[in-house]
C-alpha cells in the first residue's frame, strides 16, 4: 500500500519533511528577533517607533499568508529582481519563503511577547528607573526576562502555526512536505491514504513541539 | 433568557443543516447513478483554463473542454440549458466520479494506468504534446536547449517532473501554483520559458491581452491523451460518450471547435484520435 513512497526521490518524503522543518527553523529564530524588537518598539516611549511597531503588525498580520509568500516570489523576485544572493530558483525561493515568513509570524510572536510584557507588574519597570537603568536596559535586564517566562506557551502555539503556514511556501516552488503532496496526488489518484500521511508528518512534528514547550512554559512561569 | 433561546437556534439550525446534508448526499448518489433519469445533468470541468475551460464573469463557460462537454451531453439527450457545470480540480477529479457529483468529467483530463484502476475513460478526444510556450523572439527551438535557461511550471504537475527527470534535468525550473503566475514571470523575462500541454499553452497565448507576444516552440515532448472521465464500472456511459465523440469528429464540430479555442496562437493541432485508441 505504502510502496508507492519510494518511488520520489525529488524530493524524498524524508527530504520533504527536512524542509519543513528547516523552513520552520529558519522562520522561527528570524521571527523570534524580528517579532521581539517590534514588541519594543511598541512599548517604547518614542511615538514615532510606537506608531510602526502598530502599523506594521496591525497591516501585515491581515494580509493572507498567501499574498505575501506569492509577493516576495512574484512582486519582489520577478519583478524588482530581490534575488537574496541566488540564481538558482530553488535556493531563492527558500531564501524569499524565509523572508516572507518572518515578516508574517513576527507580527504574531510581538503581539504575544506584548502580552507578556503586560505581566510584568509596573513596580518591576519604576524600580529599575530610580535605580538608574534607561529604557533599553530595563527592557533587556528586567522586563524581557519575565516577559518571556509568561509567554513559552502563546509563542508556542506561534510556533506550531508556523510549522504548518509553511505549508503555503509549495505555491512558490519550495520542495517542502505540501509540494511532494501535490506531486503525489498528481500521480497517484489515492487522495485519502496521501492526505493521511502527510497529515501523520505533521503530527509528528508538532505535537511533541506542543508537549516540550507545554512543560517547559509550567517549569519556568513566574510565580506571582 | 435571550442567550438561552439563540443557543437552542443554533443548535437546532445545526442539526437541521446536517441531517440536511446527508439527505443532499444521499439524493446525488442517487441521481448519479440512475442514467439520464434527472432534468438535469452535472458536468466536471474546470474553471481556470482559459481555452479549455474558463468561467467568464458573467457565468458563463467557454474553452474546448466545454465544447466537447456540451456536444456529449446533446447526445445524452440534455441541451445545453440542462447541463451544469461543476468546477473539478486536478486533485479532486477521481473523488468527484466516485461519488456521482458528477456524471462525467472533461477537464484535461489525461489518460493514465493509475488514473485508470480509479474511473474508466471514454475517448480520448484530443492528443495534446507537453510543450515550451517562449516570447515570439525567443530562439527556443529543442529541449537540450533549454539546460541553463529558467523555465516555469506549475508545482507538482507531471510537467514539471518530466523537465526534471528527462527532458532538461540542467534546466533551472521555477514552479508557481498557478499556470497565471507563470506566464506573468514570462512576461516580466524572469523565466525564458512556461512548460505544459500545448493545449493548455494555447489557451493562454490565445488570450486578448497576450495576443501576438507569445509563441509555441512545438516540441511535441510527450503525448497527453484527453479523455472524458466517468464512474469507475458504468460503461453504458462510456459507451454512449464514445458513440458521440465520433459523430463530433464526423459532422465537423470538433474541427470547428479547436479552430475556435486555439486559433489565434497558431495551435497545430493533431487530427482527431480514434476512439480507445492511446498514444504512448
Amino acid at each position: 500500500m505504502f510502496d508507492f513512497i519510494s518511488d520520489y526521490d525529488n524530493p524524498t518524503l524524508l527530504g520533504a519533511f527536512w524542509m519543513t522543518v528547516k523552513l520552520t527553523f529558519f522562520s522561527g529564530i528570524g521571527s523570534l528577533v524580528w517579532g521581539t524588537l517590534l514588541a519594543a518598539m511598541r512599548v517604547s516611549p518614542v511615538p514615532l517607533m510606537r506608531g510602526f511597531g502598530t502599523a506594521y503588525v496591525n497591516i501585515v498580520r491581515n494580509i493572507p499568508l498567501t499574498v505575501i509568500i506569492l509577493f516576495c516570489s512574484l512582486g519582489l523576485a520577478d519583478i524588482f529582481h530581490v534575488t537574496m544572493g541566488a540564481s538558482d530558483f530553488k535556493v531563492q525561493g527558500f531564501r524569499l519563503a524565509i523572508l516572507g515568513f518572518t515578516a508574517y509570524t513576527a507580527a504574531f510572536v510581538c503581539e504575544a511577547v506584548r502580552s507578556g510584557i503586560n505581566t510584568v507588574p509596573m513596580g518591576q519597570a519604576e524600580a529599575a528607573r530610580a535605580i538608574g537603568l534607561n529604557f533599553t536596559q530595563t527592557l533587556r535586564l528586567i522586563v524581557l526576562p519575565q516577559a518571556f517566562r509568561a509567554v513559552i506557551g502563546p509563542l508556542a502555539n506561534v510556533l506550531i502555526a508556523l510549522t504548518k503556514n509553511t505549508t503555503v511556501a509549495a505555491a512558490i516552488g519550495v520542495a517542502e512536505a505540501a509540494y511532494l503532496m501535490k506531486q503525489m496526488i498528481e500521480n497517484e489518484a489515492a487522495t485519502l491514504l496521501i492526505g493521511a500521511i502527510f497529515a501523520f508528518g505533521f503530527v509528528v512534528l508538532t505535537l511533541p513541539t506542543g508537549l516540550i514547550l507545554g512543560w517547559l512554559s509550567k517549569r519556568l512561569a513566574v510565580k506571582r | 433568557m435571550k442567550l438561552r433561546k439563540a443557543t437552542a437556534a443554533a443548535a437546532a439550525a445545526l442539526v437541521l443543516s446536517l441531517t440536511a446534508t446527508a439527505c443532499g448526499g444521499d439524493d446525488k448518489d442517487d441521481s448519479g447513478s440512475g442514467s439520464g433519469g434527472g432534468d438535469k445533468i452535472k458536468v466536471g470541468i474546470k474553471f481556470d483554463q482559459p481555452g479549455l475551460g474558463l468561467k467568464q464573469p458573467d457565468g458563463s463557460f467557454s474553452g474546448f473542454d466545454v465544447d466537447v462537454a456540451t456536444y456529449v451531453a446533446k447526445q445524452l439527450g440534455y441541451d445545453a440549458d440542462k447541463i451544469e457545470f461543476v468546477e473539478t480540480k486536478s486533485a479532486d477529479r477521481e473523488n468527484a466520479l466516485a461519488r456521482g457529483d458528477v456524471k462525467f468529467i472533461a477537464a484535461t483530463y489525461s489518460i493514465n494506468d493509475e488514473r485508470k484502476q480509479k474511473v474508466d475513460f471514454a475517448g480520448p478526444y484530443l492528443l495534446a504534446h507537453q510543450d515550451l510556450l517562449v516570447k515570439t523572439d525567443s530562439d527556443i527551438s529543442k529541449g537540450t536547449d533549454l539546460n541553463g535557461k529558467n523555465l516555469c511550471s506549475v508545482t507538482g504537475s507531471t510537467s514539471a517532473q518530466n523537465v526534471h527527470d528527462t527532458i532538461a534535468p540542467k534546466a533551472n525550473l521555477k514552479e508557481y501554483s498557478g499556470y497565471s503566475e507563470c506566464i506573468a514571470a514570462l512576461q516580466s523575462g524572469t523565466v525564458d520559458a512556461v512548460t505544459t500541454d500545448d493545449s493548455i499553452l494555447a489557451g493562454f497565448a490565445a488570450q486578448s491581452q497576450y495576443k501576438g507576444k507569445f509563441k509555441l516552440a512545438g516540441l511535441k515532448l510527450s503525448n497527453e491523451n484527453y479523455g472524458i472521465g466517468v464512474k469507475k464500472g458504468d460503461t453504458a456511459t462510456v459507451d454512449k460518450i464514445n458513440k458521440a465523440l465520433e459523430k463530433m469528429v464526423s459532422d465537423g464540430s470538433w474541427d470547428k471547435a479547436v479552430k475556435d479555442n486555439f486559433g489565434p496562437a497558431n495551435y497545430q493541432n493533431e487530427p482527431a484520435p480514434k476512439i480507445g485508441v492511446i498514444v504512448k
